[in-house]
C-alpha cells in the first residue's frame, strides 16, 4: 500500500519510493525515507493534511500527495514496532535488509 | 587562539580551507559562531539563492580559513541549492577554492539519517572528521554513543560537542590545528541502496545505543497540535505575536521618533544655512525614518526567534501547511507573511527558511502587499481626514471597517498574487514539502541574540544606507533651484511655494497628466515621489506642501486644499484612489533592494516593483471611478 492509506498509529516498512520524471521525490530519500526504514504514522494536521511521520529517529512532516509516492508495507507486528521505535526500530531496519 | 575577518572573502590565498558541511538544523551554524564569533563574511553563491560564511580561525601555528557552507541532507543535488554545494566541494565554483578538509557536524540525536550523509561526504575521499552535536540530548534521552568506537567505524575522528554550551570546542581546535593527520577510512563507505542501509545499521550496531523519542516532545504535541486546542493556541499566539510587535513597540519607537526629531532640528540650528537643513532636515530626518523600525524589528525578530528555537514554528507552520497550499504556499510561507505585517523587509530574509525555491520566491514576492506598518500613517490621515465617523453596527464605526477593509485587502491580495505566480512565472516542478519537526529545546540565550543580532544589523545596514542615498537626493530635488517667493507669504506658504518651484515640485506638476486620472495634483504627486523613499515621507510631505495660515490640524488642512481653480483637491474618488494605491504599490525601495538580495537577481525585484505598480494604477483607478460613480 502507500503510505498516505497507513493510519495513525500504524508501523510500515518501506518498500520504494516512485520517481517522476522531475526527480524531485529523491529528496524523501535523502532525509530518510529509504527501502527498508521503518516509519510510524504518528498524528496528522486538525485539517487533515499534512502527516507526521516518525522515522530513524526524528519526526517529519508530509503531505498526502508525497506520502503517495512511498511504497510500504505493514510491520508485521506493528504493535511492539510502535512501543520499540527509536530504540529497536534501527536494528529492525538493519535486520530486515 | 582568535579569529578574525581579514577584511576579503579569501583572507590568505594559501591557508587551509576546512568547510563544514551538515543537514539543515544539525547545529552547523552554532558551531562555526563558536569557532568564529560575529566577524564572519557572508557570501553568496552566482546563481543561487542561498550563501555561505567564511572567517578565519588563527591557531598556534597556522591560519585556517572556515566556510559554513549551507545545509544539504544529501550529496545528490536536487536543486541548484543543493548543487552548489557539492560544485563548492570539488572546487567548481569561480573564485571558491575547493576545501582542503571537510568537516561533517551531524546532530547526535538523528544519527541513523545523518549517517546517510557521511558515507557521501567520505566517498570523497578527503581529509574528514565528523562533530556530533547535541551529545547531552542523547543522554538525556537514555541513549549512549561510544565515540572511540564510532571513530573506528567510520575510519574518521569524531568529537562530541554540545554547541550552545561550548562543551568539546577545545578538541573540535585541536582536531582543527592538523587536518592532514587525520585518520582516513580505509575504505570508501557504499553511497546508495541496500548496502548503504546495511552500513549504516552496522555502524550504529557497534557503538550506538539509540536515544528513545523524546516523550516531553511528544506530550507538548498532543496539545499544540490537537484539532481544537491546538488551532485556538495556534490563533492566540499569532494574534499575540501581532499585537506585541505593533503595540509594544510603539513606546520604543515613538521615542526614537522624537529623539530624531528634535536632533534633526538641532543640527539644522546648529549648523544653520543650507548645510544645517540638508544634514538636519534631510540625512538625520531621514535616516531616523528608517531606524524608527528598529525597535520593532528587534522585538520580531526576537519572537520570531525565541518561537524558532523552541521548536514550535514548525508546529504553527504545520497548522497553517493546508491552507496556504491552496496558494501554492506552504506553512512556513505563513509565518513570513505574518511578519510582514509589520515590516517585509525581515519577512523576506525570513524567506530563508522556505528550503523550496519555487515557493520560497512565491512568499518573497507576496510578502510586500501585506500591509506593513509603513503604510499605517498614510491609511490612518487619509480616513481621520476623509471617512466619516458614524457607527455602523455598535461600536464598529466606518473608520474603523474602511482600516480593517484595507489590511484585509493587502492580505487577500498577497496570498492571490502568490497563486498567479505560482500558475504563471513560477511554474518549475516542485519539491515535495516536508517540514521537521525538532524536540522542544530550551533556546539558549546567545543563539538568540545571535539571530536577533544577524537580523537587525542587516535591516539597519541596507535601509539605511539606501534610505539614506534616497532621503538625500530628495531633499536636494525639493529645494533646488532656490527661487524666492514673493512677499507677503507666511513662512509656511513661503516654504509650500518654494517647493512648487523646486525640481521635485515642477516634476510633480509634470506627471500630473499621468495622475490626473486618479485625481491626483502636483502636491499629491510630489509626495508620491516622496514615498517611493519610505511610505510615511507621503505624510510629512503633505504636511509641509499643504502649509496654511492657520493652526489646523493636518487632516482639516487637507479637507480644505483647493487647487488653482478652487476645486477640491480631496474628493472622494481622489482618497479612495490614493488608498487603493498604496494597497498594491511597491513604493519601500529599500523592499525592492532586499527582495534583489535574497533572491539574487535582478529580475525577481524588477518584476515586482513594476507589475505591483501598474496594478496599483489600475486599481486606483477602479476605485477612482467606482466611488466618482457612487457619489455623485
Amino acid at each position: 500500500m502507500r503510505l498516505s492509506e497507513a493510519r495513525v498509529g500504524d508501523s510500515v516498512v518501506i518498500r520504494g519510493v516512485e520517481q517522476t520524471e522531475h526527480g524531485l521525490e529523491r529528496r524523501l530519500e535523502h532525509v530518510g525515507f529509504l527501502p527498508g526504514t521503518v516509519v510510524r504514522v504518528e498524528r496528522r494536521a486538525p485539517l487533515g493534511d499534512p502527516t507526521i511521520y516518525e522515522l530513524r529517529g526524528f519526526r517529519i512532516t508530509l503531505r498526502r500527495d508525497s506520502a503517495q509516492l512511498i511504497d510500504v508495507v505493514d510491520v508485521i507486528d506493528a504493535a511492539d514496532a510502535a512501543d520499540t521505535t527509536g530504540r529497536d526500530a534501527g536494528t529492525e531496519a538493519g535486520a530486515g535488509t | 587562539m582568535s579569529c578574525h575577518d581579514e577584511g576579503s572573502l579569501l583572507a590568505d590565498p594559501t591557508a587551509t580551507t576546512v568547510a563544514i558541511v551538515g543537514s539543515p538544523n544539525a547545529g552547523k551554524t552554532t558551531l562555526f559562531n563558536a569557532l568564529c564569533g560575529l566577524r564572519a563574511k557572508t557570501a553568496n553563491y552566482p546563481g543561487v539563492t542561498v550563501s555561505r560564511r567564511e572567517g578565519t580561525l588563527h591557531l598556534p601555528d597556522r591560519v585556517l580559513t572556515l566556510v559554513d557552507l549551507p545545509g544539504t541532507y544529501s550529496l545528490s543535488p536536487v536543486s541548484p541549492d543543493e548543487e552548489i554545494v557539492v560544485d563548492a566541494l570539488e572546487g567548481r565554483v569561480e573564485g571558491v577554492r575547493p576545501p582542503d578538509a571537510l568537516m561533517v557536524v551531524a546532530d547526535a540525536t538523528t544519527l541513523e539519517r545523518s549517517l546517510l550523509l557521511v558515507s557521501e561526504v567520505l566517498a570523497l575521499g578527503r581529509p574528514t572528521a565528523l562533530v556530533l552535536t547535541m551529545v547531552d540530548e542523547v543522554a538525556a534521552r537514555n541513549g549512549r554513543i561510544d565515540m572511540g568506537r564510532l571513530s573506528r567505524a567510520l575510519g574518521v575522528p569524531v568529537v562530541g560537542v554540545i554547541g550552545h554550551r561550548g562543551v568539546g570546542l577545545d578538541e573540535v581546535r585541536e582536531l582543527l590545528a592538523d587536518p592532514a593527520g587525520w585518520d582516513r577510512p580505509v575504505l570508501s563507505p557504499p553511497t546508495s541502496g541496500a548496502e548503504r542501509s546495511g552500513w549504516v545499521a552496522s555502524v550504529l550496531a557497534t557503538s550506538i545505543t539509540a536515544p528513545e523519542m523524546d516523550e516531553r516532545t511528544r506530550r507538548i504535541d498532543a496539545v499544540l497540535l490537537h484539532p481544537v486546542a491546538g488551532t485556538v493556541i495556534f490563533l492566540a499566539t499569532m494574534f499575540a505575536l501581532f499585537q506585541a510587535v505593533f503595540t509594544v513597540a510603539a513606546p520604543a519607537m515613538d521615542a526614537l521618533d522624537s529623539l530624531f526629531s528634535n536632533l534633526a532640528h538641532a543640527v539644522d540650528s546648529l549648523i544653520g544655512g543650507t548645510l544645517g537643513s540638508f544634514l538636519g532636515d534631510g540625512i538625520v530626518a531621514g535616516v531616523g525614518a528608517v531606524l524608527v523600525f528598529l525597535p520593532q524589528i528587534v522585538l520580531l525578530f526576537l519572537m520570531l526567534a525565541l518561537l524558532e528555537k523552541v521548536g514550535y514554528l514548525a508546529r504553527a507552520a504545520l497548522l497553517a501547511d493546508r491552507v496556504m497550499g491552496r496558494f501554492g504556499l506552504e506553512g512556513r510561507s505563513f509565518v513570513v507573511m505574518l511578519s510582514a505585517f509589520a515590516c517585509a523587509i525581515p519577512a523576506i530574509m525570513a524567506t530563508r527558511t522556505i528550503p523550496s525555491e519555487r515557493r520560497r520566491l512565491a512568499t518573497m514576492m507576496s510578502a510586500p502587499l501585506m500591509t506593513c506598518s509603513a503604510r499605517l500613517p498614510v491609511y490612518t490621515l487619509m480616513i481621520a481626514a476623509f471617512v466619516p465617523d458614524r457607527s455602523v453596527m455598535g461600536p464598529i464605526g466606518t473608520q474603523g471597517l474602511t482600516m480593517f477593509g484595507l489590511y484585509l485587502l493587502g492580505a487577500l491580495s498577497g496570498l492571490a498574487w502568490a497563486a498567479l505566480l505560482n500558475v504563471t512565472a513560477l511554474r518549475s516542478p516542485t519539491a515535495p514539502v516536508m517540514m521537521e519537526l525538532p524536540p522542544y529545546r530550551m533556546p539558549s540565550a546567545k543563539s538568540v541574540a545571535l539571530y536577533v543580532w544577524d537580523g537587525a544589523w542587516a535591516f539597519t545596514r541596507k535601509a539605511g544606507t539606501v534610505i539614506l542615498g534616497v532621503t538625500a537626493l530628495l531633499w536636494v530635488l525639493l529645494n533646488v533651484p532656490s527661487v524666492t517667493p514673493p512677499p507677503g507669504l507666511t513662512d509656511a506658504q513661503a516654504a509650500s511655494y518654494r517647493m512648487e518651484h523646486s525640481i521635485a515640485g515642477r516634476a510633480g506638476a509634470a506627471i500630473e497628466p499621468v495622475f490626473a486620472p486618479l485625481g491626483f495634483n502636483w502636491q499629491v504627486n510630489v509626495a508620491m515621489i516622496g514615498s517611493l523613499a519610505a511610505r510615511e515621507v507621503f505624510v510629512s510631505t503633505l504636511a509641509v506642501t499643504t502649509a496654511s495660515e492657520s493652526e489646523e490640524a493636518l487632516p482639516e488642512r487637507l479637507q480644505r486644499l483647493t487647487d488653482g481653480e478652487g476645486r477640491k483637491v480631496f474628493t472622494p474618488p481622489t482618497v479612495a484612489a490614493i488608498l487603493v494605491f498604496f494597497v498594491y504599490a511597491l513604493q519601500c525601495l529599500s523592499t525592492v533592494v532586499v527582495l534583489g538580495r535574497e533572491s539574487n537577481s535582478r529580475k525577481w525585484p524588477a518584476m515586482a516593483f513594476g507589475s505591483m505598480f501598474a496594478f496599483a494604477y489600475v486599481a486606483a483607478l477602479v476605485a477612482h471611478t467606482v466611488v466618482a460613480a457612487v457619489t455623485s
